[in-house]
């Protein structure tokens, strides 16, 4: 779905699929393999995770198969502000990047339209940040901002929206792209004022790709790390989900705490993508 | 054309402050390449080309970038052959649990890195793998398929079958149908996706900081140096990356534009 987006302008042919059950097993097959023995086998393996036991006998990260589940328990009462945190960030940087971006890519998709150069030039600037690391980009943000905002819920919300702008402005630019004009004009013809016309046509025309830019911006945003780490734009007071769930796993090596948490982090986000695309009407997408 | 704008100056001056925005950390970057800093590169202190004569002049820092390259470049050969091969079987056949696989190789996309992260490692620890290189390698590939597959599926949807239909009229065996041209016709596609898997492999660091044990990759290393300082030399490997690639981009924008300038006057 969100990332399909990215080719609104190409037109699908009909091609009526073929009976031809070998060839695409052939096809199929190795691809497949990899990615149940390293995504659904894995996934399987956090969650049995989340339910073990610290083994009796053992020392620090051993741990025995267990049906613990009153880890998720422990996990949502210990980590509870920065589960909440978490949310709070992804969604106002959500929010914020939305409305920085969709002017940017209204101006791309519609305004520049009938200038294919200046088009090609804005397009290259929005991708250009995929080219430099983002971590030296976000590290450059700690020395350009006053030293007495770093580590505030501000530089680290900024920190979020600035990563994920053109994440939110390319499906939105290719929703905007393949809006027909004459529609605006008729509109327009039709004595409607730009802004009736704005709220009532082009809006309505790109949700498609503003519903793709924000779950791809949203989701990572909530498990992010790098933003809200000590060392980039965070202290200990915006510690968020992704922090929490990295120090137990790879330094404290609790790792039915980590994977508790990394569950409870998906489900969060499956209850709000799913209430999302429900009331934004954009089931289709998926 | 009538006016469509909403309120003629908004729309421009909204962009242009996002674009500084999004533009002043890479100057930023790029800037400090030259920083005459010594170890910490956090403060302007003056200008100087030493960094650029000796980009592995910082220890570890070459390594690191040679680990990410070795990365992304497996990753992105194995991802791009295995998703090619799904992304052709999804579009052109009908089969049982069609849309079964296609949420399958969707879901990685919607899954934040640090699960995906966590499971891989929780995996690896369970089948007693030591992580390393080999394990970053398995973990780039398997998110760089997902990718591959929605690139090159919009691909295929877009070919036109006529094209293939009267090579087999012409009595084209169907290996040479294929090869002669739906494989001609995809390459741009494949293309594409192979830059974007290599882009997110060489890029990708919460993944692998979970799945690489004592390996270095050069995101890895920018982040544990970050603490106590990154050396200009990560600025000047990441300036050579980012002038690289965007003159790459650049020359296939002008080509492309002149290519349909041509089929334009034909």
């Amino acid at each position: 779905m969100a990332l399909t987006a990215f080719s609104a302008n190409t037109k699908s042919v009909d091609q009526a699929p073929k009976k031809k059950g070998l060839i695409a097993l052939v096809l199929l097959a190795p691809g497949i393999a990899y990615m149940l023995l390293f995504f659904v086998a894995p996934f399987i393996q956090l969650i049995l995770t989340s339910l073990q036991a610290p083994d009796a006998g053992g020392g620090i990260g051993q741990y025995v198969s267990a049906m613990q589940f009153s880890n998720y328990w422990t996990a949502i009462q210990e980590y509870w502000p920065q589960i909440t945190r978490s949310f709070i960030y992804a969604l106002s940087a959500t929010l914020i990047g939305l409305l920085i971006s969709y002017p940017l890519a209204y101006l791309i998709g519609v305004k520049v339209r009938s200038k294919p150069m200046l088009q090609g030039v804005l397009l290259i600037l929005v991708i250009a940040p995929f080219f430099i690391s983002f971590l030296l980009r976000t590290l450059a943000w700690k020395s350009l901002l006053p030293s007495e905002l770093v580590g505030t819920h501000f530089s680290v919300i900024l920190g979020l929206v600035y990563n994920f702008i053109p994440f939110m402005v390319l499906p939105m630019y290719a929703s905007l792209q393949a809006l027909d004009l004459r529609l605006v004009e008729a509109g327009s013809d039709l004595y409607a004022s730009p802004l009736t016309v704005f709220r009532r046509v082009t809006l309505p025309l790109s949700i498609p790709g503003v519903v793709s830019g924000t779950l791809l911006s949203f989701i990572p945003m909530a498990g992010d790390y790098v933003s809200a780490s000590r060392e980039f734009l965070g202290s200990t007071e915006t510690t968020m989900i992704g922090n929490v769930i990295e120090s137990n796993f790879l330094q404290t090596q609790n790792y039915p705490m980590a994977a508790s948490l990394s569950i409870v982090l998906m489900v969060i986000i499956l209850i709000i993508v799913a209430t999302y695309v429900k009331k934004s009407g954009a089931e289709d997408l998926l | 054309m009538k006016s469509f704008s909403l309120g003629k100056a908004f729309v421009p001056v909204v962009s242009a402050i996002t674009l500084i925005f999004l533009l002043t950390p890479i100057v930023h970057v790029i800037l400090f390449s030259f920083n005459d800093a010594g170890r910490s590169n956090i403060l302007w202190k003056g200008f100087t080309l030493d960094n650029w004569q000796n980009p592995c002049g910082a220890p570890q820092v070459c390594t690191a970038f040679g680990n990410s390259i070795l990365v992304g470049v497996v990753a992105t050969v194995v991802a791009t052959v295995l998703g090619t091969m799904i992304a052709l079987a999804l579009v052109r056949y009908r089969f049982k649990f069609r849309s079964t696989i296609s949420l399958l190789l969707f879901t990685p996309m919607a899954t934040p890195e640090v699960v995906l992260g966590a499971g891989l490692a929780a995996q690896f620890l369970l089948a007693g793998v030591e992580k390393g290189i080999g394990t970053i390698i398995l973990a780039h590939t398997m998110f760089c398929i997902s990718y591959v597959v929605v690139a090159v599926k919009a691909r295929v949807a877009s070919l036109n079958p006529a094209i293939e239909e009267a090579g087999r009229d012409l009595y084209a065996p169907p290996s040479q149908v294929f090869w002669r041209i739906t494989f001609p016709m995809l390459l741009p596609g494949i293309i594409g996706a192979a830059l974007l898997s290599f882009a997110l492999s060489f890029d990708d660091f919460i993944i692998t900081n979970f799945n690489s044990g004592t390996s270095t990759t050069f995101p890895k290393f920018i982040y544990v140096s970050a603490l106590k300082g990154v050396p200009a030399q990560a600025n000047v490997l990441a300036s050579i990356v980012f002038i690289s690639a965007l003159l790459l981009v650049i020359i296939v924008q002008v080509l492309n534009i002149n290519k349909q300038k041509r089929l334009a006057r034909q």
